[in-house]
């Protein structure tokens, strides 16, 4: 490359013709998608109008209820992305052996692995589960928005900015090579020198405001809006768990915060916290990051166990079992996902005793999740189960879960890790209990909570081919890389020389594509779901018979979710008020006190993200600036003191009449 | 309050709040949850300090660098202004618009003296070869106390920005939420402090 | 269903929330001195115990600076930012147990793990190597 002018190198830093990468058949293709796919996107939107609607209804909108959806849109574009990279990846390790190099070369096939774990945790499982506490936990406790409803329109697209970072990071540049928690030295400087980790960094960072400003905001809402009447011992399981959830997200995401601060200073200012040399500690990285990194995974499973609850006691049309004990087990992980986080690297070197106390912490936190199970189990025992498919997905998660779960414990013990650390035994565990946990409980919770937020149900045949398939083609992906991982092969490889693990690795893509088709299936099922809309529609707003506040609205709800504010006098609010034949109101409305919608939000998580790609290439000014923009725009956000509105009783009486038509429709 | 929320002293057969609702406010709770989570950062600042913080690479140590007069009036500058901003918060109480603004202005001074304080000592520091790259015990100490003093800094623009905000609309309800707010961020900042005189430097010196 | 009247008998949260802006736990004049004065004693000594060399152990004196930095943290939370058990119904209080006790966990847990690591990883002579169990 010829030196290139000092003006250029002012303007755009090191960005250059040359980040683009044309020489690469396989990103180009999959930009011509891309490119293909939005266009017709923004074509479609185009002619159907609807722009106008989507940036004044949807883009500025601070209702919890349509920021739930979009985060929930959000989690499903990633996955597609998230998924892409994981059948390269089978596809690449199952052709890559002895004279095969595959497709891919290593640095892309690094990147790919990469990518793969960051999307998937960061903008795939967190948007989904941030999606279902932001629309379900308001409506379960009787609210009318969450406590602050401007915060979470602004969280969101800060999630969203970091989501498109990492997307920018496949046309402009490269992604960084190091695995999904970007390990020091190699994410230094020294080894890392291109824009790969600085993407990762500058991604996760701002995504990560958004997060923990969720997590607050739910904390709030869930501490200081609820209904009259429900105390804590009686607030559903999903608004528990949401609640534990939302506590971790607090406390967890700083010190993620920090310490990729620590990281970055290595990498633009030349300090040396996690160098090998100038007395830096590169193991302290280690240390830190699973000091966030361990909670981080309970914050995703705890509230699809709050899904698995509320499904398995509405589907088995029974009260949870051990409601008090299901609380108590959620706290204690709570508290305990604290003292486990050395587990992710006995191998380290820190010795017998340190590594027995963690080895013995993390096998006491199998204790309360294994009472949940019994709980579940009980619920289930004597009711009258309906195999809806929502209860489908959580029979797929209790059978395999607990297997990942079993896995978890043998690693937990310290020898054992020592063999096993680092393999596709590791592996085989974590996708055991992430996608046996998290994935299956979103999409029961996306099958449980879509005809509320819809108005009509999800197609029933698609929903259990989508089903059958990511169930079996977990177990052939995953069953054979638990093998593979006794056999001693460790991740991350892109190539091998013994021809007898290939067999291992094509039965594992072949479990891939199945996948795949499990996720295809579910697109179908949203497809037919919508064309088939009228004879799936539910009037009711309580299609499932449920038991909690969510269903005692209309579906979808309006915007105020409650004309009046009820009142909770059991655990299963909703079952309690049907059970003793309530009268729902319909007159005597009045003026319902709203917030406003707002572009701040989009607008600051915009300047947001520039400021993170100035960053990345290094172009000062444009960095400077709009960090500078962006506490202007913020103190200029401060100003506007006008952020409500009322909505008159007269609207509210309208909506409400017409409710009340569609239900005496129904019963006549 | 949950408490209040909690509430079940109306009777057992009434289902709705019938009612004007009115939720708490939880902007104070909000901002407190903020501040629990920034004291985290905080933690893992000093974490780092106490894993690295006798790394010298043949480098200067604390004794060679800390100037305990020196902090001892920095200290000095951030109680002052700590108490200020509390004088500010009960005229605001007595509702007196002009006191609030006249001690929070003296919070500020104090504040911007602290800030210019450490950066002297900074520079100081950088000029005398003793900058963040050399070693791993000076890139946590710039780390943490920096860290520190950035937050200060950004105090010091909401300040100023609050003082305007009071002066157009007067102490209004949100404007009395908001100098609480910054009353728990001004006085979170003197307890961090604490921690990084007593910890970095008085145990520095004494290593 | 209740009329207006009756509503605000059965619910006294909204006699609450109209005039008592929650969370505003104002000090008083008395409480700021206090705690300045308690502040700038416990600023003080611990200064002067470090400056003056007053105090023949190190180890002495490390522990009594940290026994001032932690009375003095408790200090400024009762005096300056007003932390009791009642307001915003315990919430706030609750939340700084919990954030202090992961506090304590990161950064005991960080130096245990990380004292152990270096202890356990460090190179060593030969002569160590061959004396190890």
């Amino acid at each position: 490359m010829q030196e290139r002018s000092e003006l250029m190198q002012t303007l755009f830093g090191r960005l250059t013709l040359e980040a683009i990468p044309y020489h690469e058949p396989i990103l180009i293709w999959t930009f011509v998608a891309t490119a293909i796919l939005g266009m017709s996107l923004l074509a479609y939107i185009t002619r159907k109008r609807a722009w106008g609607t989507l940036w004044n209804d949807w883009f500025c909108s601070i209702d919890h209820k349509k920021i739930g959806v979009m985060y929930m849109i959000l989690g499903i574009v990633m996955l597609l992305r998230g998924f892409a990279d994981a059948i390269m990846m089978r596809a690449q390790q199952a052709f890559a052996f002895g004279d095969s190099m595959g497709y891919l070369p290593p640095h892309h096939y690094d990147q790919i692995f990469t990518a793969h774990g960051v999307i998937m945790i960061f903008f795939v499982a967190m948007p989904f589960v941030t999606g279902l506490m932001n629309y379900v936990v308001p409506l379960q406790i009787g609210a009318r928005d969450v406590a602050f409803p401007f915060l979470n329109n602004f969280s969101f697209w800060m999630t969203t900015a970091g989501a498109i970072l990492v997307m920018m990071s496949l046309f402009v540049g490269e992604f960084a090579q190091t695995g999904w928690l970007a390990y020091p030295p190699l994410s230094g400087i020294d080894y890392s020198p291109s824009v790969g980790v600085d993407y990762y960094i500058w991604a996760l960072q701002i995504a990560g405001v958004g997060t923990l400003l969720s997590g607050v905001n739910l904390l709030v809402t869930i501490v200081k809006m609820r209904a009259p009447g429900m105390t804590l011992m009686k607030m559903p399981v999903f608004t528990w768990t949401a609640l534990c959830t939302n506590v971790l997200i607090v406390a967890a995401f700083p010190v993620l915060t920090a310490v990729l601060g620590l990281l970055s200073l290595d990498r633009y200012v030349g300090t040396n916290f996690f160098t090998n040399d100038f007395g830096g500690n590169a193991m302290m990285y280690v240390n830190l990051i699973w000091i966030w990194g361990h909670p981080e995974v309970y914050i995703l499973i705890l509230p699809l166990f709050g899904v698995f609850s509320e499904v398995v006691s509405t589907f088995s049309g029974k009260r949870l079992f051990g409601y008090t004990s299901m609380v108590y087990a959620t706290v204690v992980i709570t508290i305990l996902s604290y003292l486990v986080w050395l587990h992710h690297f006995f191998t380290m070197g820190s010795g017998a005793s340190v590594n027995s106390f963690f080895g013995i912490t993390t096998m006491i936190i199998s204790i309360p999740t294994g009472a949940k199970m019994f709980n579940w189990l009980f619920t289930m025992y004597r009711g009258r189960i309906k195999f809806d498919v929502p209860m489908l997905w959580t029979m797929g998660f209790m059978f395999t879960f607990v297997i990942g779960g079993m896995t978890g414990v043998l690693l937990a013990v310290p020898p054992a890790d020592f063999v096993l650390h680092n393999s596709l035994f590791l592996i085989a565990h974590f996708h055991n209990v992430i996608i046996g946990g998290v994935v299956f409980g979103v999409f029961a919770g996306i099958n449980y909570w879509f005809p509320k937020v819809a108005g009509f149900k999800l197609d029933e045949y698609w929903g259990k081919v989508s089903f059958w398939f990511w169930l079996v083609g977990f177990w052939v992906a995953f069953a054979p890389l638990y093998v593979l991982g006794l056999m001693g092969v460790t991740r991350r490889v892109s190539h091998f020389e013994d021809m007898s693990l290939q067999i291992w690795f094509q039965i594992a893509a072949v479990g891939a594509v199945l996948i795949g088709i499990g996720i295809l299936a579910f697109l179908v099922q949203i497809f037919v779901s919508i064309r088939r809309r009228e004879s799936l529609r539910d009037e009711t707003g309580d299609p499932w018979n449920g038991r909690t506040l969510e269903w005692a609205t209309s579906s979808p709800p309006p915007a105020y979710n409650f004309a009046f504010t009820p009142r909770v006098h059991d655990q299963d609010a909703w079952y309690d008020m049907k059970r003793r034949g309530h009268q729902r109101p319909t007159s005597g409305f009045v003026d319902i006190h709203m917030p406003k919608n707002t572009a701040a939000g989009i607008v600051l998580a915009g300047i947001s993200m520039l400021c993170g790609f100035a960053l990345i290439w290094h172009i000062w000014w444009l960095a400077a600036a709009s960090f500078f923009g962006l506490i202007a725009a913020t103190i200029i956000h401060t100003f506007n003191y006008d952020r409500d509105y009322h909505i008159h009783a007269d609207e509210v009486t309208s909506v409400e009449d017409q409710r009340t038509r569609q239900l005496a429709a129904q019963q006549g | 309050m949950s408490a209040h929320t909690a509430d079940t002293t109306f009777p057992p057969d009434s289902f709705y709040d019938t009612g004007e609702h009115h939720p708490q406010n939880g902007t104070m709770l909000g901002f407190w949850l903020y501040l629990m989570s920034d004291c985290l950062i905080f933690a893992v600042l000093f974490a780092m300090y106490g894993v690295v913080g006798a790394n010298y690479a043949a480098g200067p140590g604390p004794k060679d660098l800390f100037d305990l007069g020196l902090v001892a009036v920095n200290t000095a500058m951030l109680l002052l202004s700590s108490i200020t901003y509390g004088f500010a918060m009960l005229e605001m109480a007595r509702g007196r618009q002009n006191a609030v603004l006249g001690w929070l202005a003296i919070t500020g001074l104090f504040g911007l003296a602290f800030v210019g304080l450490e950066i002297y000592e900074f520079a100081h520091l950088i000029h005398e070869g003793a900058g963040p790259q050399r070693s791993a015990f000076l890139s946590a100490f710039f780390a943490l106390v920096g860290t520190h003093g950035l937050h200060v800094s950004f105090g010091i623009v909401w300040l100023v920005v609050l003082m305007i905000q009071v002066r157009k609309m007067g102490l209004t309800e949100p404007n009395r939420r908001r100098l609480a707010c910054l009353s728990l961020f001004w006085h979170f900042l003197d307890v961090i402090w604490i921690g990084v005189f007593t910890f970095v430097y008085l145990m520095g010196v004494l290593r | 269903m209740s009329t207006a009247d009756t509503e605000q008998a059965y619910d006294p949260r909204h006699v609450h929330s109209h005039h008592h802006p929650e969370g505003e736990a104002h000090g008083t004049f008395k409480g700021y001195v206090t705690g300045f004065i308690l502040s700038v004693i416990l600023t003080a000594i611990p200064f002067w115990l470090v400056m003056g060399d007053v105090l023949p152990s190190k180890q002495a004196t490390v522990f009594i600076i940290m026994g001032f930095a932690v009375v003095q943290i408790l200090v400024h939370m009762i005096y300056f930012l007003h932390m009791n058990t009642s307001s915003e119904g315990g919430w706030n209080m609750l939340a700084m147990i919990f954030t202090l006790v992961l506090v304590v966990i990161t950064l005991a847990g960080s130096l245990w793990v990380m004292f152990n690591m270096n202890e356990n990883m460090m190179p060593v002579s030969a002569h160590e190597m061959r004396n190890a169990p």
